[in-house]
């Protein structure tokens, strides 16, 4: 293993120990934006680990997280939290497979397409229930999970599996046979991928990540009703911090969500009303200036200098 | 009778499905631009309407008018500024096609933001010609009608600029192929950006004429441009004729199903209507063979 | 004498109103170089497509080794042994010359994990790359890149390899090269259907040809008879095909 190898992984460890102790060592605040900081962690590497390998676009992340949300706000009081959980991934999984049976089997453009309405059309449809079936369209969330301590520790090992999937992505012939589609799908087929298989898989994988993170943090909020769980600008900010980070590697996600994190907490802040302005701005910023993100940069840094020696 | 009712409002909204549809797939078609933010643009022409009747009582058909230039100007700036960067950059289609769509996703969180603070979050709407017209034995607003009546005018006129003129061949010739379409002295670039704007022009007609007799707010852009995408999909990519046979099932489908089923379920309808396409027929129900 | 390796029977394929292949059927044998002419426009790579399973047949049937494979996935098909070129190079640019064969050795018919290093550079050394496994693929010259999908699609250990105008836009000493190669597979056993359009290259390397125009088989026999064939000079002279390089 080269020296910046062993760096990079004491680095990973100290970072995990420090965030595993966090809760004792600050107060209600630092761990309120360290679970911010885990969430869109997780929500971006799970984005990065389908999207950035095979460059099809979703843009349904905040979907497959209200519909976690939305399970816990359901079962919540009814099962215990661990079977709760289990409920979530499943129904997540059957979402994506739904999702993925019907539009990876054609062209990245109708993924896009798709993923764009759905997570509107979830918005509607659990409205529409909860209003003619359920009575009312908010819900009341009191969970046995909601201290602040226990969700920070589930999201920090999701976060842990998650970047560990990521790290076996790069060496697994699955995580091989994603980036040759994202290359050139109709070549992969060629070589033998089955694609259509490869992304189904993926995908779902992905979406179980995002809809136990919806799961996980959803006890912080006491009431919950369809426009905060299924809120489109999370997806969008899930986009913008993979971007900024960079999705050629599976921690680049992770570097873009702490700068924007840190930045969006500052401007909910101060500038609420122009949140939905400064976004599109820093994203515009990102898709002209910066398109392979930070670790783009960062490769392409290293080839040069490689080239010139 | 509500099953008449329901067939007016249906093509009524089918026609103003029909105008976005032939707008983007010029963008889309033509351009190979997937402008995400195509609603946004739409919306904002309605709360300029909004506006201009509340504040100055500027009738709604006077805004018509004037969107005309006003669209295609702010279409060929947004072309020329934003996205002729991204042309220029992309290797081929498909790269241009992501690039443009994560740029115009941009884009409509950047317009959004900017209605959502001059017009807030809630739902607008003013009263313009809601007087009732006597049709085939039941009461339609005359508003509705108007906007009928122009979105089939409209439809024509492009429908004829597009098959009978120099120009409109010229575009025609774009969509089905940029490169050979280039050999035969076509500027591409050009084209593609008055592609661009006459699509955005279509857009903010169509919200003109949704603004006189439908309730929106500023966060409704994106499923405008949902069902746009719908239809062009449903119509098949680039086909004008099938956008207009599908954009006039969908107002028709969700017509009925907000009439007789639930009008919380329109949206869960279109998708419904959009999967089974999907699942049967992808490249459009009259589309040619897709790539 | 046991039934052909490929039989092609009826194969047709219609886009819109056009018939781009129509009622096509021709055999390969077991090690045969097989020649698929016609000029352009005529379906010659739509054939190849739809054999490669790049494509759907509207009718007919591709028998490889018994097996029936019209109408079958891409990855099937190469699965059952049949590897190809595109006329288009289409290498995977971003990765590395050493990925890229590693993609035919890790999804091909003898799938492995990854690393076996010998594999690798026999395949690159076989093409003459041997010495470039690192660089990327982008950084390829032109013919470099046209070696290294060969090599891909070696690395998939075909039966039947199909090329699609590899030896075209070749200078005349990297034609000579290309010619070498491709003899060579074929002296290995290799059965190759390659479409193309260099006459001397068809006329030292074909056993047979098949002639296409208009999506139908015109003529079939060996270079030397179709090439004379009255039939073939017509629909040939209807475009501006025929090059002759200067071997």
């Amino acid at each position: 293993m080269s020296p910046t190898r062993v760096f990079a992984a004491l680095a990973a460890l100290g970072t995990f120990v420090l965030l595993a102790l966090a809760p004792g060592l600050g107060n209600d605040y630092t761990t309120s934006l360290l679970i911010n900081l885990m969430l869109y962690g997780v929500l971006a590497t799970a984005w990065g680990l389908f999207c950035g390998t095979t460059r099809y676009i979703s843009l349904a992340t905040v979907a497959f997280f209200g519909v976690g949300s939305y399970t816990v706000a359901v079962l919540g009081e009814r099962l215990p939290w661990p079977l709760v959980l289990l409920a979530a991934a499943a129904i997540g999984a059957l979402l994506a497979l739904l999702v993925g049976l019907v539009t990876l089997r054609l062209s990245g453009t109708y993924f896009v397409i798709f993923t764009f309405g759905m997570t509107e059309l979830l918005r509607q449809v659990v409205n529409w229930y909860e209003s003619k079936v359920a009575g009312s369209v908010g819900r009341y969330v009191f969970v046995d999970a909601a201290s602040p301590g226990f969700i920070h520790g589930q999201l920090l090992v999701l976060l842990a599996l998650v970047l560990a999937l990521g790290w076996w992505f790069g060496r697994s012939r699955l995580g091989f046979a994603l980036r040759l589609i994202g290359e050139d799908e109709q070549a992969a087929r060629h070589c033998g991928v089955d694609t259509t298989r490869a992304k189904l898989l993926a995908f779902t994988l992905s979406s179980v990540f995002m809809v136990l993170a919806g799961a996980i943090v959803a006890p912080r909020w006491t009431y919950i009703d369809p426009a905060i769980a299924f809120n489109a600008i999370v997806s969008f900010q899930v986009v913008i911090m993979a971007l900024l980070g960079g999705t050629a590697r599976f921690w680049g996600p992770v570097l873009g969500v702490v700068p924007l994190v840190l930045l969006f907490e500052l401007l909910v802040k101060y500038f609420p009303n122009h949140f939905p302005i400064v976004l599109g701005v820093v994203f515009l910023l990102i898709v002209y200036a910066l398109p392979r993100g930070v670790v783009g940069w960062v490769l392409e840094r290293g080839r040069k200098r490689g080239a010139s020696r | 009778m509500p099953l008449l009712d329901a067939l007016l409002t249906g093509l009524t909204l089918g026609g103003m499905y029909a105008l976005v549809a032939l707008g983007l797939n010029l963008q889309y078609g033509v351009a190979r631009i997937m402008n995400l933010s195509y609603g946004e643009l739409l919306i904002a022409a309605a709360v300029l309407a909004y506006a201009l009747f509340g504040k100055l009582q500027v009738s709604p058909l006077l805004t018509l008018l004037a969107i005309v230039p006003l669209a295609a100007l702010l279409g060929w700036a947004i072309y020329a500024l934003a996205l002729a960067p991204l042309v220029r950059r992309a290797p081929d289609r498909d790269a241009l096609e992501a690039d443009s769509l994560l740029g115009t996703f941009g884009l409509l969180f950047v317009v959004q933001g900017v209605m959502l603070v001059l017009v807030g979050g809630s739902y607008l709407s003013y009263s313009f010609l809601s007087v009732p017209v006597a049709v085939l034995g039941t009461t339609v607003a005359a508003n509705r009608l108007l906007a009928l009546a122009m979105a089939v005018v409209l439809g024509l006129a492009v429908w004829l600029l597009l098959m009978r003129t120099r120009v409109g061949t010229a575009i025609r010739a774009v969509s089905v192929d940029p490169v050979s379409a280039q050999l035969v002295a076509i500027d591409v670039r050009r084209l593609a950006a008055a592609a661009f704007a006459l699509g955005t022009v279509l857009a903010g007609v169509a919200g003109v004429l949704v603004s006189m007799f439908l309730t929106f707010s500023a966060t409704m852009g994106v499923l405008f441009t949902m069902k746009a995408l719908i239809v062009v999909i449903m119509g098949g990519i680039g086909n004008m004729a099938g956008a207009v046979v599908a954009a006039l099932m969908l107002g028709l489908v969700e017509a009925l199903v907000g009439t007789f089923v639930d009008p919380g379920l329109t949206l869960a309808a279109n998708y419904a209507l959009f999967l089974a396409v999907l699942l049967f027929k992808p490249a459009g129900l009259f589309g040619k063979v897709a790539r | 004498m046991s039934a052909p390796l490929l039989q092609v029977r009826g194969l047709s394929r219609a886009f819109g109103g056009l018939r781009a292949v129509d009622a096509l059927s021709f055999d390969a044998g077991e090690g045969e170089i097989v020649g698929l002419l016609g000029p352009n426009g005529s379906g010659k790579t739509t054939a190849l497509n739809l054999i490669s399973g790049a494509l759907v047949p509207d009718r007919g049937s591709v028998r490889f080794a018994g097996a029936e494979l019209a109408g079958a996935p891409a990855y099937r098909v190469v699965r059952a042994g049949i590897a190809r070129t595109f006329q288009l190079v289409r290498v995977f640019r971003s990765m590395t010359v050493r990925e890229n064969v590693q993609a035919g050795l890790r999804f091909g018919r003898s799938a492995r994990h990854g690393g076996h290093r010998d594999d690798e550079q026999a395949l690159l050394d076989r093409v003459g790359l041997g010495a470039q496994a690192a660089r990327m693929a982008s950084e390829l010259t032109y013919i470099d890149q046209k070696r290294l999908e060969l090599a891909r699609a070696l690395a998939l250990q075909p039966r039947l390899l199909l090329l699609d105008e590899w030896l075209a836009g070749l200078n005349p000493s990297e034609l000579v090269e290309g010619v070498r190669l491709i003899r060579a597979l074929h002296e290995a056993g290799m059965t190759v259907l390659m479409v193309e359009h260099v006459m001397d290259a068809i006329r030292s390397l074909c056993d047979r040809c098949v002639v296409m125009n208009s999506g139908a088989r015109i003529a079939e026999g060996t270079p030397a008879e179709v090439l004379s064939d009255a039939r073939v000079v017509q629909a040939y002279l209807g475009d501006d095909d025929l090059e002759a390089a200067d071997v």
